[in-house]
């Protein structure tokens, strides 16, 4: 074994290690979440059908089609996008935009923020609380929706509030000098140019509320309904309950479904991903400024 | 002129609303958990409340081998993501070519989105046989299994905001550093990571809530039995976290029993922590947040 | 230390001009103390160029922005002091800072076109007023380019992004947007800096042929352009107004000892 004599080398030697334990802390990192997704899809592929996409499960879910579970998922992310993207959009304005230097703006701050750490149950808890007791809609899209909804805020807004502050002040300042009311300037100079970053965080927060299954399991979910909602006060089956339900609770469920059901989540979630990055990656290459 | 004066007082007026309605829902929710869950307080008797058996149906809910569940799981799940997610993060920040960037940032960004009942479902078929056979124990379903799997959960969280805290170091710190000699990995840990130390604990922080807030994988890969932890041995041991409890048993409640009380009351406590854990994150960036807002030259 | 008095002492003006804009005893504090202004009076005529020039941080840009409230959006903790445009204090708390803007125009260092088509850069701030009629937006396009000289350069692609032109070109369309507006004021602030000679000299001519029908205040980004383009220049130093003259005399004849120093080139 060869000594190190001077500092420099041992220094080259350290760094070498550090950086090779830094790329494969990486690797570790990525490998799982590739083979996750490749491994489903290779899983699960097989059990897609259209059958399978189109048809109402049968035989105690064991068999037929996961239909009620796509459009339940499609009604709730629909629901919960009208509620909170307006209202998540409208709050970034206000931080961005608006707000004072306050207590009252750091009230705001920290309750977005804390809203972005309570636990999904504890959102489930609330939901079922306010919503669904209280309010008496019942277990219901309507249910789920504003409870989704409320969690999801967070992630709009600060990727909105972010998007609306990378827009450059000057922008600002030659619409206000040219006569531009404040709101104007937002409305046709700053949101116009912040929208590829607000649609990216739009999606991207929409993403997580189609997957999320513990604030639903008490506001709306529902364990086995072969037919479609009929109105915003229905339950309503969805693809993540309907996976958690077939891998714990059904005895004797063929692992093809289990797979097939965790394939066309994956590929609802994936699709939307990729539509944020395709979004966010051309708004880069056009950016004038 | 008139008409515009009123569109701009009433627009002005929704935004603002918006902006309070965060204060608002938090203000709910804290309303709504205490409405429901304050009565368990005084339903059960403290002493029986922390006591160490959780067997509700024949009325006894000790709430502590819950809490234990919990804490296990998140130690658990923190020394999984913290190195590995810090050290992505330096990675991609600090030496990481470009291609390399354009890979992990969108892989990371998937691993955020992948529903945490996938990732259950994926620990009951995949990762808990795996772990039963390697380590040749009764069943795979520990909190182990969970701590592993919800380590990975909280990776991307620790990765996106530490590496905005790294990457907003000046470059110059590090030009400075390597104008003095310093090497690369010097550079790293004596410069660029303490410049950025508070930005990397809050992402410590809010990877440690993303853990204890976790409910579907734990409650579908730990194997959900309530008994109080002893010792090391017991990471390899079915457990019970508090969310795992909520989710699992709320289905099945009367409304406005004590059952029903005393998991609103697990959920004010879960409340509290994440309010607590994200306050103390927060603290930490509101010290950096102070700038001059003045626009003009 | 020179009082507001000595200053008006200075100011020779003719007294058969029409004054468009009269400040008085303006002071203006930052919340960081920087910029700051004290005491400034000074009586801008209409129909002429006004130079303000002295050193950087002396106060120029904050009495410009002054001029038509856009200083508003700057953290201004102390503000006194009245300014009078066409004998209304737009300082008063009930004066319409909308119209105010559209009365007076301002141009900035850095040409900043928004980032939108040419055409829509011009028509922008007629439609924020509510000018609907094509026919007018289209006519106040032309007139407008041809004002800043640059109708030859872009009449055929008017609905190219603005950000492809040249820099001296973005400038004179900003120059351009603002007379859109038809102000009666348009505030300059060193709106040659960022520009090569010929595109400064594109300006300044038509600054020149302008001046007719508006009052120019200009921050000029050098001495040689004070003395070159002023009717009537104003020397600020830390805030406050030193010397106020006719451009011939401050820059040939100075009675400040500073203001001889700094147009000499001692200091600055």
């Amino acid at each position: 074994m060869r000594r190190l004599r001077t500092a420099s080398e041992r220094n080259k030697l350290t760094q070498n290690i550090g950086f090779t334990g830094l790329r494969l802390a990486a690797l570790i990192t990525v490998v799982p979440i590739v083979l996750v997704v490749v491994y489903i899809f290779w899983q699960g592929s097989p059990a897609i059908s259209w059958e399978f996409i189109s048809g109402f499960p049968r035989e105690g879910m064991r068999a037929g089609g996961i239909l009620p579970a796509i459009v339940g998922t499609f009604w709730l992310t629909l629901g919960t996008g009208i509620i909170a993207v307006p209202l998540g959009i409208g709050a970034a304005i206000y931080l961005a935009e608006y707000a004072p230097d306050t207590n009252w703006t750091r009230a705001i701050r920290i309750a977005i923020i804390n809203l972005a750490g309570i636990p999904s149950v504890v959102y489930g808890l609330f939901g079922l609380g306010l919503f669904v007791l209280f309010l008496q809609f019942g277990t219901s899209i309507v249910a789920g929706s504003l409870t989704l909804a409320i969690m999801t805020l967070p992630v709009i807004i600060s990727t909105t509030e972010e998007a609306l502050r990378a827009v450059p002040n000057s922008f600002r300042v030659v619409s206000i000098s040219l006569g531009g009311s404040k709101w104007q300037t937002i409305r046709r100079v700053v949101i116009p140019q912040a929208l590829p970053g607000i649609l990216t965080g739009v999606i991207l927060g929409l993403e997580r509320a189609a997957g999320e299954t513990a604030p639903i399991l008490f506001t709306v979910a529902a364990f086995f309904l072969p037919r479609l909602p009929t109105s915003i006060f229905d339950a309503t089956m969805a693809l993540p309950y309907h996976l958690f339900v077939i891998s714990t609770q059904v005895p004797g469920m063929p692992v093809q479904i289990q797979y097939g059901t965790a394939v066309v989540l994956l590929t609802f979630v994936l699709s939307m991903n990729t539509v944020a990055a395709v979004i966010r990656s051309r708004a880069r290459a056009r950016r004038q400024w | 002129m008139r008409e515009l004066n009123w569109r701009e007082y009433i627009t002005t007026r929704l935004i603002r609303a918006c902006g309070y309605s965060a204060i608002i829902f938090v203000g709910l929710i804290f309303i709504f958990l205490l409405r429901e869950g304050s009565p368990a307080l005084v339903e059960i008797p403290l002493p029986s409340l922390f006591s160490s058996r959780w067997y509700p149906i024949e009325e006894y809910f000790g709430i502590l081998p819950l809490i234990s569940g919990s804490i296990v799981v998140t130690i658990g799940a923190t020394l999984v993501s913290v190195p590995l997610g810090l050290s992505t993060a330096i990675f991609i920040a600090e030496i990481a070519p470009r291609w390399a960037k354009e890979i992990l940032k969108p892989l990371v960004e998937v691993l955020a989105g992948l529903p945490s009942v996938m990732l259950g479902f994926l620990g009951i078929l995949v990762v808990a046989p795996f772990i039963r056979t390697a380590t040749n124990i009764p069943t795979g379903l520990t909190a182990f299994t969970g701590a592993l799997i919800l380590g990975m959960m909280a990776i991307p969280t620790i990765v996106s905001v530490a590496e905005d805290a790294l990457d907003a170091v000046p470059r110059t710190y590090r030009e400075a550093a390597h104008a003095l000699g310093a090497t690369e990995w010097q550079t790293i840990w004596r410069v660029t990571l303490p410049a950025a130390r508070s930005g990397v604990l809050t992402a410590i922080m809010l990877g440690i809530g993303r853990a204890i807030g976790e409910t579907m994988t734990v409650m579908m890969v730990t194997g959900n039995a309530p008994v109080l932890l002893t010792g090391l041995e017991s990471l390899f041991r079915p457990v019970r976290t508090m969310t795992a409890t909520i989710a699992a048993e709320m289905g099945e409640v009367a409304t406005g029993s004590v059952h029903y009380h005393t998991l609103f009351l697990i959920g004010i406590t879960l409340f509290l922590i994440s309010l607590i854990v994200n306050m103390a994150a927060a603290g930490v960036v509101f010290r950096q947040r102070k700038r001059a807002e003045r626009i003009l030259s | 230390m020179v009082s507001s008095a000595e200053a008006r002492q200075h100011s020779s003006l003719p007294q058969e001009i029409k004054n468009k804009i009269v400040i008085e005893e303006l002071s203006v504090g930052y919340s960081d103390g920087t910029e700051s202004l004290r005491d400034v009076s000074l009586a801008i005529p209409d129909h002429a160029i006004t130079v303000l020039f002295g050193p950087a941080g002396g106060g120029k840009s904050t009495l410009l922005r002054t001029m038509n409230r856009l200083n508003d959006l700057a953290d201004v903790i102390s503000l006194s002091g009245h300014v009078w445009i066409d004998g209304v204090d737009i300082l008063d708390p009930s004066v319409d800072v909308i119209s105010l803007r559209r009365r007076v125009g301002i141009v900035f260092t850095q040409p900043v076109v928004l980032p939108m088509t040419i055409r829509q850069n011009l028509t922008y701030g007629l439609e924020l007023a509510g000018e609907r009629s094509r026919s007018r937006l289209e006519e106040a396009v032309e007139q407008s380019l041809r004002a800043a000289a640059l109708w030859e350069e872009v009449s055929d692609r008017l609905d190219d992004p603005a950000i492809a032109l040249s820099g001296g070109q973005q400038q004179r369309l900003c120059l351009a947007r603002v007379l859109a507006l038809e102000p009666e004021v348009i505030l300059l602030d060193e709106p040659t800096s960022g520009l090569d000679p010929i595109s400064t000299g594109k300006v300044e001519a038509s600054l020149q042929e302008l001046k007719e029908h508006y009052t120019f205040v200009l921050v000029p980004h050098s001495v040689q352009q004070a003395a070159r383009t002023a009717d009537y220049a104003a020397f600020i130093l830390d805030g406050q107004l030193i010397e106020y003259a006719p451009g011939k005399q401050i820059f040939t004849n100075p009675q400040d000892q500073r203001t001889e120093d700094y147009v000499e080139g001692r200091f600055g």
